[in-house]
């Protein structure tokens, strides 16, 4: 076998490319970002098109106590990031838990809403347009909240049995670039829904 | 010069693993299990184009009963309720289990070798990605025995391919046929965004050492353009199917008309889609042709960067048009003028593409083989369609024209004057590599001129019964409105593309087993995916290639002349 490159070399000593994780996920992220605006686009065209009750103005709370949880897990899950990156791993750990706890504390919130809502004010995504729309919306975004924990506590696991070190920094940041996407979203739903749809 | 003659430069030699294969032996019980548990990008790109082929067959069956269905007015070969699951599983089948599966086919296999890399950038999503797409074909399928239509039999979709609400709601499309086609959609939908994931991320992240952006050729450009379409594009339609499961299985009222929801809604999110998704279409097929018509020319492309230029600008220009579909259902004079204009803009960036093919063309050294013919009539017949395209974009014009074979005859004109034509082209180009066997010439010949006659019968033919008023999707029509003829006419173009269709599945078959051996480099062509044997080892390439230009081989073969001192 002969080992001539199949053309002259280049000058070009150094040939980076950039990481394909975070191109994949900036990618997820688009492909996302549209379900989320035909979603969003469905709920303000349906606003107050409802021919019964209830409407978003008489049963919906400002959910506060969640929506701080959920943004400020931006921050810690920043710190974790920075934490690996130095392979500081016991404060990984930590940041880490933090990050998970917030997101399960603002999936509990709105566990607890949606119980209110469907127990106390009879509202399930069958009475009415406001239904269908706001528990399709506010859905999706957690199960994308659930799908990040999920994947959080697979890498949790991974630290703890200490399979986890400052190597695989650029792996965990490609998904803390999808919570902080999850959270963006948060920002975008909230809006529509307790600020511009109440 | 024949192509079997032509002498394989000597330069490419070097790169060629000629170690035998070891995975060609083996039961055939291994060898099934070894297509099935693949991850190699080649074997998928194969699997997509098999699976795609089939499905062609199928639908392509399918249009010949419509037509069969159309010969005479009056006839009742089917039953009107058969026809609307004809052209609804047609029209789905061709879209989404034909066109796009053997375009990521080619663009699996092309892509990798094409940048000198030795695999996609996620073999493993890759391999996930197809068998997600084929489960959604098959589940497709499978509503002709599992869905129970309204008389408690199997049955199958009848709300034509772009399934306008409320039609598809439960209290007009009772049983399970709806469910089938929108879970099928949705799961080949997730097929398609983890291909385009992966495209973007191997084009970007895996380019062999000296591949700056402007010297990938132009085939990956145009596949990474079509795959952020698909990420913008087909993520709308999982949506809006998610949305359709939620009314159907949960009781939502997203497209219930009665409880305020909006059947118009369903219209603009499906086409938000569906506009697009001609353009996701159509991309690779420009890819092909500008790999091809160079070769074939023995020239280098004309004008690349406005190539790379036009791509991306189609795929801007493709987002903003989609009401045009939506004309008749009404809209504001400033609506209607907005996607007039928008409409007729595409035409700016897909006619500098055209002049590109044609000045490419000109005064160029021209070898007529079957992929070159079938490269030449694409041109032509692209430039047809984007006319009679030109004509519908204009709102008033298309209020007359809406749902008429005209607009039929439009848009098959562009999906298959265009499209097949340069997957034909495509199949004949690179069957050698994929193979490493020469398809048969003289059968190539006759599958394409057979194609041509029959398609510009078909197609050519189909405007007129437009214009005369005939309705898309009628089953059958009175014999005192002078369409009898034209369908005729229509009819056996068609019959005659199915004989085409035939010849050319023969000839792959045959020449699979007897065909011509085809060397590493039949065409000589220039890109990278012909400096590997063929069919190439399961590696790629044994020593990662380097370049210089974007026609690395011609600089290899022509060292006293290289592109590199040019670009």
């Amino acid at each position: 076998m002969a080992t001539v490159p199949l053309q002259h070399m280049t000058k070009e000593d150094t040939w980076k490319l950039p990481s394909r994780g975070v191109m994949a996920m900036a990618c997820l992220i688009t492909a996302e970002a549209s379900i989320f605006t035909i979603f969003v686009v469905a709920y303000l065209y349906y606003l107050g098109r409802d021919v019964s009750g209830p409407t978003p103005k008489a049963v919906l709370e400002i959910p506060y106590f969640g929506t701080v949880c959920l943004l400020s897990s931006s921050g810690f899950i920043m710190l974790a990031e920075r934490a690996i990156e130095h392979g500081r791993m016991a404060a990984f750990r930590l940041w880490w838990m933090v990050t998970i706890l917030l997101g399960a504390i603002f999936l509990t919130d709105t566990g607890l809403e949606w119980y209110k809502l469907i127990v106390h004010d009879h509202l399930t995504i069958h009475t009415n347009l406001f239904g269908t729309t706001f528990y399709s919306l506010v859905g999706l975004h957690a199960s994308h909240v659930v799908v990040g924990l999920l994947m959080m506590l697979v890498v949790l696991v991974f630290a703890l049995t200490g399979h986890l070190h400052g190597e695989h920094a650029a792996r965990v940041k490609v998904l803390a670039l999808y919570w902080h996407f999850v959270d963006a979203v948060w920002v975008v739903v909230f809006t529509v829904v307790y600020v511009v749809g109440r | 010069m024949d192509a079997d003659s032509m002498p394989a430069a000597p330069g490419i030699e070097a790169g060629i693993d000629r170690t035998p294969d070891v995975a060609k032996t083996g039961t055939y019980l291994e060898l099934v299990h070894s297509w099935i548990v693949t991850v190699d990008h080649k074997r998928l790109g194969i699997l997509y184009i098999c699976f795609a082929l089939l499905f062609l067959l199928v639908a392509g069956v399918e249009a010949l009963l419509i037509r069969v269905q159309l010969f005479f007015p009056h006839n009742d070969f089917v039953s009107p309720f058969t026809f609307n699951r004809l052209f609804t599983m047609h029209g789905t089948t061709m879209v989404f289990f034909v066109g796009m599966p053997i375009l990521f086919g080619f663009g699996n296999y092309l892509v990798p070798l094409m940048i000198g890399a030795r695999d996609m950038a996620f073999p493993r999503l890759n391999a996930f990605s197809f068998w997600i797409s084929a489960f959604g074909g098959l589940l497709l399928y499978y509503s002709f025995i599992g869905g129970v239509g309204l008389a408690g039999t199997g049955s199958a979709p009848d709300v034509a391919w772009f399934a306008y609400a409320p039609l598809t709601e439960r209290a007009f499309s009772p049983g399970h046929t709806v469910d089938y086609w929108a879970v099928s959609l949705l799961a080949t939908g997730i097929g398609s965004i983890g291909t385009a994931i992966n495209i973007i991320a191997t084009v970007f992240c895996m380019r062999c050492r000296g591949m700056t952006l402007f010297r990938i050729p132009l085939l990956p450009w145009l596949y990474v353009t079509t795959s952020f379409l698909v990420l913008v594009a087909v993520s709308p339609l999982t949506a809006c199917q998610a949305m359709l499961m939620i009314d159907r299985y949960l009781g939502g009222h997203f497209f219930d008309t009665q409880a305020g929801g909006s059947a118009l809604l369903w219209a603009h999110f499906f086409w938000i889609f569906g506009h697009p998704e001609v353009y996701v279409l159509v991309m690779p097929a420009f890819a092909f042709a500008n790999e091809i018509i160079p070769v074939f020319s023995r020239k280098a492309i004309f004008g690349y960067p406005a190539m790379v230029a036009a791509s991306v600008g189609i795929a801007f220009i493709s987002l903003s048009v989609w009401a045009h579909h939506m004309f008749t259902i009404g809209m504001t004079s400033l609506g209607n003028a907005f996607f007039t204009l928008s409409t007729m803009l595409v035409s700016i960036p897909t006619g500098i593409k055209t002049f590109n093919w044609l000045a490419t063309i000109w005064g160029g050294k021209i070898r007529f083989a079957t992929p070159m013919l079938f490269s030449v009539a694409f041109v032509f017949q692209f430039v047809i369609a984007g006319l009679t395209g030109i004509m519908l974009s204009i709102s008033p014009w298309n209020w007359q024209t809406h749902n008429s074979y005209f607009v039929v005859a439009h848009f098959h004109y562009v999906l298959v004057g265009a499209i097949v034509f340069m997957i034909f082209a495509a199949i004949h180009y690179w069957y050698p590599k994929m193979t490493g066997r020469m398809l048969d010439e003289r059968l190539g010949k006759w599958h394409f001129w057979l194609m041509v006659i029959g398609f510009h019968l078909t197609f050519d033919t189909m405007h007129i019964p437009g214009l005369l008023g005939m309705p898309r999707q009628i089953f059958t029509y009175e014999a005192d409105r002078g369409w009898t003829l034209l369908n005729q006419i229509v009819s056996v173009g068609g019959f005659i593309q199915g004989v085409a269709i035939l010849i050319l599945v023969y000839n792959m078959v045959h020449s699979y087993f007897h065909g011509a051996e085809a060397g590493p480099d039949p065409w000589d062509a220039w890109t990278l995916e012909w400096s590997t044997s063929s069919p190439p080892p399961a590696y790629n390439f044994p020593v990662e290639p380097v370049v210089a230009s974007r026609r690395p081989l011609w600089d290899l073969k022509h060292p006293e002349d290289p592109d590199s001192a040019f670009e």
